[in-house]
């Protein structure tokens, strides 16, 4: 059992992640690599190096401090060689005015169960809890349920936020230690599932039909991607697949935009640059149709 | 905004729009009328005497007003948004009138015939005698000295010593109930063993002749609104009068029966409150829910009263508030206090006396008046008990979340606490609350006074100056030796603790000559009458007549203090990273030409209110110095000093008079307000801010003030509405004493995105997720303010 693991946020008060007021936990490290991503520092399972143009007062002090050569000051800010850095995050110890940050940070499942319980007596008003997310936490399925195993001793309601992108027997684990499974179901369609995400579905689907199927608590979520899965077809078949697996209820979780500026931080290329967020009168219009396919829209969050 | 028309009833709408667009302008009649009858009586009759044929005067002499299509009546002034002035308190000067009637903010209009008599029959007569004058006259040259530089602020030097709130007995009693009252005293008075006698008897009759007078102003508005019924046309309106003029002849002479006498009557009092001397008008009806649900019961059930026309009633007596804008002010007074409101703060909800549950019928139709007012006066706030019902909080969580700043939250557990480490009874800090910004009182029982603002992040800049204020030189506080030679943290600390300690002496010191000469020289013998036990002991309101008497200083800035403490423990003495030289240099510089350093201090610091004992531990060893210094003194009149944490304006002015600090802060910028953190710093979100906050031992004050901001889309929905609910119970089962939430609006995220690092900690939500307004691309922010400006209504 790994007592460490990678994370890369701590999110308190935290609405909508399942009940009450939570702190969100972000593992990092997913196997799919979604282009509407808007946490791509969650994706890999090494640090990474954020630079904010903005931020930097231009001091050198990073410039300096960066043995292998990496970094340049520019009038736009930190300049990063990413072929040469070797994220040693000197840069980030040196930087006066946050315009190098690190994106992970190890910890041990004391550590973090420490930090998380500093909200305790809100969890105790609130009903809320901890939620575990990512990135995927089933990419650390050990340290996962041993951080999950210490809160539940300490009577923290507990969810995991998953992909559903993981080996049957270690979701089937980390499952019996949460009292909410919040279960993404992107696509049905196998071949834009594989297109867009990065990874076949037959996994997501075929462990949520085995979750149901045991009689786990789980709530479905689908975060609706407008020109992606926001068209009839796609939700007709989100909506058989569920129902045929006997699921009627739906959570939505709109497009948002937020994270894009992370991408240029990260020197990483957003995809769907020219994405827009769906107005009410459209999510109401995805609801009507889910409604007509016989799933109930439960929240919208 | 005020174009919007608010309002139950067309008539309440025009009353409000009156209200809301008349200027304030300054009145000269109450100066005139006070300054006739100190030169008819002066010398001739005893002090509280002269005090009460002043107020007589008045009540006999000023204008009487009534508005159209009001059902209440009674202005301070002779007409709406008219300010009286105190010459007798505060004598403005040919210049202060000029600096009032043109200054940018909070001005006045002031006519040529105003500034005549002024000339001519105020300043002739008052120059030097007015108690600012004494007060000045009397202060030792290291006060002035201290008070100039900012230091401290002083409550009493052009306002008159107030902060107390009516209790229930005017519900219960007439004026001429009290009279008897009164009479019975001056029966029982022993002239040959008692040696204060004499002056126990002067007080009492003075307290009789002020009852009189109340009652005789109140009949000459009755007189007025006959003579209006007369001649008025509607058959509607006229019976209106005709009833104003039966309210008015049975109160405030008797007891009210009827829910119109009791807000009537209640209003007199208020009138003779605020007539009678400026005092910072934090006084007001109090638990006015559980005041009137009596009336409103008994008359709902007999028939004569229906919901809407008891919110018509409410309403009218909203606007009554709104109607008196506080008295000007000037100098250090308006810095410290920069704004037209006073301080008039209704109680809803809390425990009735037995300790049940006193959410009442009322209390959600106020919240219903709250809501449809939208006035800056009165003030309003929800006393929260664990006994009270969720559905409360939620109901006023509906207004709060509107965004315009009301009602505010109080934790009435903490609240009854505070009162009872401070001497109360259980009933009466049951029947307390908070009134002004935030600060505890017995209600009817109390005279707790606030003296003044102190900077405590100002002793710090002196500490580390060897006692000298770097801004002109001067040796203000105590040479603890240069920082350079303190070996450790604690070092500091004790020397910052040897000037805390010889400010505070210096304030004090300064306090007890001020109280002295208004417990000699300015009596208030109509409040005296409206707060117990001033008729029983026979004593002035401003004499320790008053059941319990506190006095408190206000600490300001203490996230400002916290974060520059924490910055020295950590960069100098924990991690080297910093020499004193170095640091001195850069706060002497302003961080001219040392930015770096002054980010560093800023983003590798931890910071008070994210929840991180490094910080947090600071501020509770600053807290406790304070209050450990000041908690427990003696006051002048027999009272008890004690602490409280709040700022009104004034975390601005102290942070004017300041260099650059080492929490990374500009000189001259705003300090931190109330116990809140420094504006832009706290990280972690609002649960990690009320964790912070919680460190703070809240029962040994008399109030503390947190703000917590939002963008409205992070409080809306149901789910917004129930997290509201549960940070304030949490924060409450912490024993926070108060909590507000600041619902910001698009012109605040537009300031946000030009000023983005005094905005680091604001959090906004879209669509199923929150994050701070700063990590947003301006292309987004400007979406959410576009989306903010057409969700917020």
């Amino acid at each position: 059992m790994s007592d460490r693991g990678l994370i890369f946020n701590i999110q308190r008060f935290s609405l909508h992640d399942g009940p009450g007021i939570r702190t969100v936990v972000f593992f990092k490290g997913c196997p799919l690599h979604c282009q509407w991503c808007q946490n791509p520092e969650g994706i890999g399972v090494n640090r990474n190096l954020f630079r904010y143009r903005d931020r930097c007062i231009g001091c050198m002090a990073c410039q300096d401090a960066c043995s292998g050569g990496a970094i340049s000051i520019t009038d736009s800010g930190p300049l990063i060689d990413r072929a040469k850095c070797r994220l040693c995050l000197e840069c980030v110890t040196v930087c006066p005015a946050g315009a190098l940050e690190a994106a992970g940070r190890e910890v041990s499942v004391s550590e973090l169960a420490e930090e998380v319980l500093k909200d305790r007596i809100i969890f105790e008003e609130s009903g809320g809890g901890v939620t575990i997310s990512g990135g995927e936490p089933l990419l650390q399925p050990a340290f996962l349920v041993a951080l999950l195993k210490t809160l539940k001793e300490q009577g923290i309601h507990t969810a995991i936020e998953t992909s559903g992108c993981a080996p049957c027997q270690a979701l089937e684990e980390a499952v019996l230690w949460a009292d909410l499974i919040l279960y993404d179901l992107k696509l049905v369609d196998a071949g834009k599932s594989s297109y867009y995400t990065g990874g076949t579905n037959a996994l997501i689907l075929g462990n949520l039909k085995a979750l149901v199927g045991k009689g786990r608590r789980i709530r479905v979520r689908m975060p609706l991607i407008p020109t992606i899965n926001d068209d009839r077809d796609s939700l007709q078949q989100a909506a058989f697949f569920l129902r045929e697996i006997g699921i009627d209820e739906l959570e939505l979780i709109p497009y948002h935009n937020l994270g894009t500026a992370k991408y240029t931080g990260l020197d990483l290329e957003y995809k769907l640059p020219n994405l827009r967020e769906l107005s009410p009168g459209q999510i109401a219009a995805v609801k009507s149709t889910l409604n007509e396919y016989g799933i109930t829209v439960k929240s919208e969050v | 905004m005020s174009t919007a028309r608010r309002g139950i009833s067309e008539r309440v709408q025009k009353l409000r729009e009156q209200s809301e667009n008349t200027e304030p302008s300054i009145s000269i009649q109450r100066a005139a009328l006070v300054t006739e009858a100190y030169r008819k009586y002066v010398g001739s009759v005893s002090v509280p005497m002269l005090r009460a044929l002043t107020f007589k005067k008045i009540n006999e002499n000023k204008v009487i007003c009534i508005n159209e299509g009001e059902l209440l009546v009674g202005e301070r002034g002779p007409a709406p948004q008219t300010a009286p002035t105190y010459p007798e308190l505060c004598c403005h000067t040919l210049d202060d009138l000029d600096v009032i009637s043109q200054r940018e903010k909070i001005s006045f209009t002031v006519s040529d015939d105003v500034k005549a008599v002024q000339e001519q029959e105020i300043i002739p007569y008052w120059q030097g005698r007015s108690m600012r004058d004494k007060i000045f006259e009397q202060m030792t040259g290291q006060w002035h000295d201290c008070y100039q530089a900012g230091l401290f602020t002083e409550f009493m030097e052009q306002r008159a010593p107030g902060h107390t709130v009516a209790g229930d007995k005017i519900y219960r009693l007439g004026m001429l109930d009290l009279k008897e009252e009164i009479a019975a005293e001056l029966n029982g008075l022993d002239y040959r063993s008692d040696a204060d006698a004499e002056n126990k008897g002067e007080q009492l009759k003075a307290m009789a002749v002020c009852a009189e007078a109340l009652i005789t102003f109140a009949r000459r508005h009755a007189q007025k609104a006959r003579e209006l019924a007369s001649i008025e046309s509607s058959p509607g309106r006229k019976a209106e009068l005709q009833q104003i003029a039966a309210v008015c002849e049975r109160v405030p002479a008797h007891a009210p029966r009827t829910m119109w006498e009791a807000l009537q009557y209640y209003w007199f009092v208020h009138l003779g409150v605020i007539t009678e001397l400026n005092t910072w008008d934090a006084f007001c009806p109090g638990r006015l829910d559980q005041h009137l649900e009596p009336f409103y019961r008994e008359e709902i059930k007999a028939g004569t009263m229906t919901r809407e026309k008891a919110k018509e009633l409410l309403e009218c007596f909203w606007i009554k508030f709104n109607n008196q804008p506080a008295p000007p002010k000037v100098g250090i007074t308006l810095k410290e206090s920069g704004t037209y409101t006073d301080f008039a703060n209704i109680n809803l909800g809390g425990l009735k006396p037995d300790g049940t549950d006193g959410v009442n019928e009322l209390t959600y139709l106020l919240l219903e008046v709250i809501d449809e007012m939208r006035l800056l006066q009165p003030s309003t706030n929800i006393q929260v008990s664990k006994k009270n019902p969720d559905q409360f909080i939620k109901k006023a969580g509906e207004v709060i979340r509107k965004g315009w700043g009301q009602p505010s939250v109080f934790n009435v557990e903490a609240v009854i606490q505070e009162l009872l480490i401070q001497g109360k009874t259980l009933p009466d800090a049951r029947c307390g609350g908070t009134s002004g910004c935030v600060e505890t009182g017995a209600f009817g029982k109390e005279s707790y006074i606030l003296t003044g603002y102190f900077n405590l992040t100002k002793v710090l800049e002196i500490t580390l100056n060897r006692g000298r204020d770097p801004q002109n030189g001067k040796l203000l506080g105590i040479d603890t030796g240069d920082p350079r030679s303190f070996e450790s943290f604690d070092q500091l600390m004790d020397a910052f603790e040897k000037n805390l300690h010889h400010f505070i002496d210096i304030k004090i010191a300064g306090n007890q000559v001020i109280e002295k000469l208004y417990a000699e020289q300015m009596p208030a013998p109509f409040l005296s009458l409206v707060i117990d036990d001033c008729i029983k002991n026979g004593r002035d309101y401003n004499n320790g007549g008053a059941r319990y008497n506190t006095n408190y200083i206000q600490g300001v800035g203490i996230g400002s203090i916290t974060d520059s403490l924490t910055a020295l423990k950590l960069h100098i003495y924990d991690q080297n990273k910093f020499s004193w030289d170095e640091l001195l240099a850069a706060l002497h510089s302003d961080f001219g030409g040392r930015e770096q350093i002054r980010q560093f201090l800023i983003h590798k610091t931890p910071h008070y209110g994210n929840d991180d004992d490094y910080a947090d531990s600071i501020m509770q060893d600053v807290f406790r110095r304070f209050h450990r210094l000041v908690d427990g003194r003696k006051t002048f009149r027999g009272g008890t000093y004690r602490i409280n944490m709040l700022p009104t304006t004034c975390h601005v002015y102290f942070g004017s008079v300041i260099g650059a600090t080492p929490d990374g802060r500009a000189a001259g910028s705003p300090l931190s307000e109330g116990i809140s953190p420094v504006q832009g710093v706290d990280l972690n979100g609002p649960t990690a801010v009320i964790k912070s906050a919680a460190k703070m031992d809240h029962l040994l004050t008399g109030g503390t003030l947190l703000n917590l901001k939002f963008s409205p889309q992070v409080l809306s929905g149901e789910k917004g509405l129930e997290s509201l609910v549960h940070l304030v119970r949490s924060y409450f089962r912490l024993d926070g004493h108060h909590i507000q939430f600041n619902v910001v609006d698009a012109e605040t995220l537009k300031k946000a995105q030009q000023n983005p690092e005094a905005y680091r900690s604001l959090i906004v939500r879209v669509a199923g997720y929150s994050d701070y307004f700063n990590n947003l691309s301006e292309q987004l922010q400007n979406e959410i303010i576009t989306r903010t400006a057409h969700s917020s209504t």
